[in-house]
């Protein structure tokens, strides 16, 4: 019997907590998820509702107007066009920019791990600089590259200066991946007659997915949500479109569409948000796995 | 005409000098065995064979070519590594195939290739698979394979079985053997086992800090080691070393070791050279598997055996033959017996020495005298 009742006040306390664990685990998971609910359940609502209510209300309303507003007829900036444009700008800034950073990167790890020569070191550790220094710092800088090259207030521009930002932080993630690779390997190839290109496309690349994987989660995230550059040089309809939300929340003399913002709000997160769901097991895979033995 | 030559060779790394001054010659066919503790540069050499490594100064010529500018592509060798370096995404075939693509050798070639070699070394049935999927002793057969196919006119392997368990070593050593004779190629094969050396080469050089202190055949190697070095490295366990003095023992010349009772035991030479100095000090050494239990019979049999009584302080059984550590005064002597004459634990046995198999060693410069 007295066993029985350790038994029953031992299982009652792993219950209790269980409970607390969970209940704390959701209670906190909410806090953090809320934010995002407010703001979607926002851009499903008409204003009146929102003004009357507030922001943290249960719909009482239901319309997908506000997407289609804020995607195609809204006013930013003085153009009443929505923020398709700048969304599209941020693919064409994103896209181009992840896969030359990324490639770049790849290459210079490549070099920097397996084709070490005199002051290979001294360099990566300049590399390394660009990962330290914050990226308002260059802002100078490129203001009078921009100008200088007539890049100011282009798509193109944004595209350059994101390669040579990510560069150091793709740079150290290859570098340090390709590292582990035995360089036995680029031994036994040099002596099979393979060079450095056949090297790196042949041997290098199929052994790089799970590093090339976080890279590009990691770039892609990263460029389409820097705002700093995007919003110092460019303007209206050359704006990225974490700039022009920007220019969304200024608001100015009208009254502030929530529902419409929402939703811009949404359509600016959700590229992100698809590449994090889609890849986010890799990166986490990429980022603690080692290279192959 | 030699088919690898190396004349005097350096290599330094800074202020470290790694080679110093490496003489070495391999001729059509040879199996050339670099052997020597970790660290004694054999490997660099190897390396610097391949082309992966800068020559400081000297000369590299594989065959009637100096190719110390030359790439490593370009030399026309071939080399099996340690760690095997298998290509990880790429299947047997593939891996096969990679030099043979890089050179562009023509297709129905490759395939000609990659058949004859699978058949040789027995790994048709493993060309789907990644290196990933194969046992060690596999992975160590592909590397072989990539190696073959490409027909070299150098063969380099780096230590190539250290990686295996004792069982399989030994039977790739065997392969390696068959291999070799069925292929007729030079090699040049790094290894720190002197076993494998002893095996397979048909002249070990033995290194040491940088240098080649013995560049020979086997038995040679083995029976008239240069110096104490090469006594000490080859054979297992290795060459007893016995303080001792050349003593005058009626007109021929005898080793004086010291004995149980403090005096000494003269142990006549065999070859006994009359004219060496008596008085000088020198260092005996005789290998374990020259002492036996001292008989009569025994003596009838080698003429050039010698009694020695010293006590046994620790007998080793190993199944085959039967270790036992003795002391010869204040040193530790190991002989490998017969177990059916093995001696026993705090016996005072009399050995029978080998004269005609010791060596004896200049001490202080710990050459061959």
């Amino acid at each position: 019997m007295a066993f029985d009742a350790e038994a029953a006040s031992a299982r009652r306390r792993w219950v209790t907590s269980r409970v607390i664990i969970y209940g704390l685990l959701i209670v906190f998971s909410l806090i953090y998820i809320l934010p995002l609910v407010v703001v979607i359940l926002n851009s499903f609502r008409d204003l009146p509702e929102i003004n009357h209510n507030g922001l943290i209300a249960w719909p009482q309303s239901f319309s997908l107007d506000y997407w289609y507003q804020a995607w195609d007829t809204y006013c930013v900036g003085g153009t009443c066009a929505g923020v398709k444009g700048n969304f599209f700008n941020s693919l064409t800034m994103t896209i181009p920019a992840t896969i030359i950073s990324t490639a770049l990167g790849a290459m210079n790890g490549y070099i920097l791990s397996k084709w070490k020569f005199r002051g290979s070191d001294a360099l990566f550790a300049c590399v390394m600089l660009g990962v330290f220094v914050p990226g308002q710092l260059s802002l100078m800088p490129w203001s009078w590259l921009l100008g200088r090259i007539h890049l100011s207030n282009s798509v193109y521009g944004l595209i350059l200066i994101h390669c040579v930002q990510g560069l150091s932080f793709t740079t150290l993630f290859c570098r340090n991946f390709y590292v582990n690779i035995p360089d036995d390997l680029v031994k036994a190839a040099r002596i099979d007659g393979a060079g450095f290109w056949r090297i790196f496309w042949k041997i290098i690349v199929p052994i790089s997915p799970p590093i090339l994987i976080v890279t590009v989660i990691w770039q892609f995230t990263g460029i389409w949500n820097e705002f700093l550059f995007g919003v110092i040089f460019t303007t209206g309809n050359q704006q990225p479109i974490t700039a022009a939300l920007v220019a969304l929340g200024a608001g100015g003399l009208s009254v502030h569409a929530y529902n419409v913002s929402s939703a811009a709000v949404l359509i600016g997160a959700l590229p992100p948000l698809l590449v994090y769901f889609l890849g986010g097991k890799y990166f986490v895979r990429g980022l603690t796995q080692g290279a192959i033995k | 005409m030699a088919s690898l030559t190396i004349r005097n060779i350096f290599k330094n790394y800074g202020a470290v000098e790694v080679l110093k001054g490496i003489d070495i010659e391999a001729n059509q066919g040879e199996f050339i065995a670099l052997v020597g503790p970790s660290g004694c540069g054999k490997s660099t050499l190897l390396a610097m064979i391949a082309g992966l490594e800068s020559v400081t100064d000297g000369e590299i010529w594989i065959g009637d070519r100096m190719v110390n500018s030359v790439a490593p592509k370009d030399r026309d060798i071939a080399m099996v590594f340690q760690s095997y370096a298998l290509y990880p995404t790429m299947t047997v075939r593939q891996n096969m195939l990679f030099g043979m693509e890089a050179r562009n050798v023509p297709k129905p070639q490759q395939v000609e290739a990659i058949k004859r070699v699978s058949a040789l070394l027995q790994i048709e049935q493993l060309l789907n698979r990644k290196p990933g999927q194969l046992s060690g002793g596999q992975r160590q057969r592909v590397a072989m394979g990539r190696a073959l196919v490409r027909d070299p006119q150098l063969f380099l392997f780096d230590e190539p079985l250290s990686n295996l368990d004792a069982k399989l070593r030994v039977e790739m050593r065997t392969e390696i053997k068959k291999l070799h004779h069925r292929v007729g190629k030079t090699t040049i094969y790094v290894t720190h086992d002197q076993v494998e050396a002893m095996t397979l080469a048909s002249r070990i050089a033995v290194m040491h800090k940088g240098q080649v202190q013995q560049f020979d055949e086997p038995q040679v190697v083995y029976s008239r080691p240069t110096n104490m070095f090469v006594a000490g490295f080859m054979g297992s366990p290795s060459m007893n070393f016995i303080p001792a003095q050349l003593v005058d023992d009626g007109g021929k010349t005898a080793v004086a070791v010291p004995s149980q009772s403090g005096g000494s035991t003269k142990l006549a030479l065999y070859n006994g050279a009359a004219s060496r100095a008596p008085g000088k000090d020198v260092i005996f050494g005789v290998r374990p598997e020259h002492l036996f239990r001292y008989s009569a019979e025994l003596k009838a049999q080698k003429p050039a055996i010698v009694p020695l009584t010293v006590p046994v302080e620790l007998v080793e059984p190993t199944g085959a033959e039967t270790m036992a550590v003795m002391k010869v005064g204040e040193t530790e002597i190991v002989g490998r017996f017969d177990p059916d004459h093995a001696p026993q634990m705090g016996e005072n046995i009399t050995l029978g020495v080998d004269m005609a198999h010791v060596c004896l060693f200049e001490p202080t410069t710990q050459r061959l005298i």
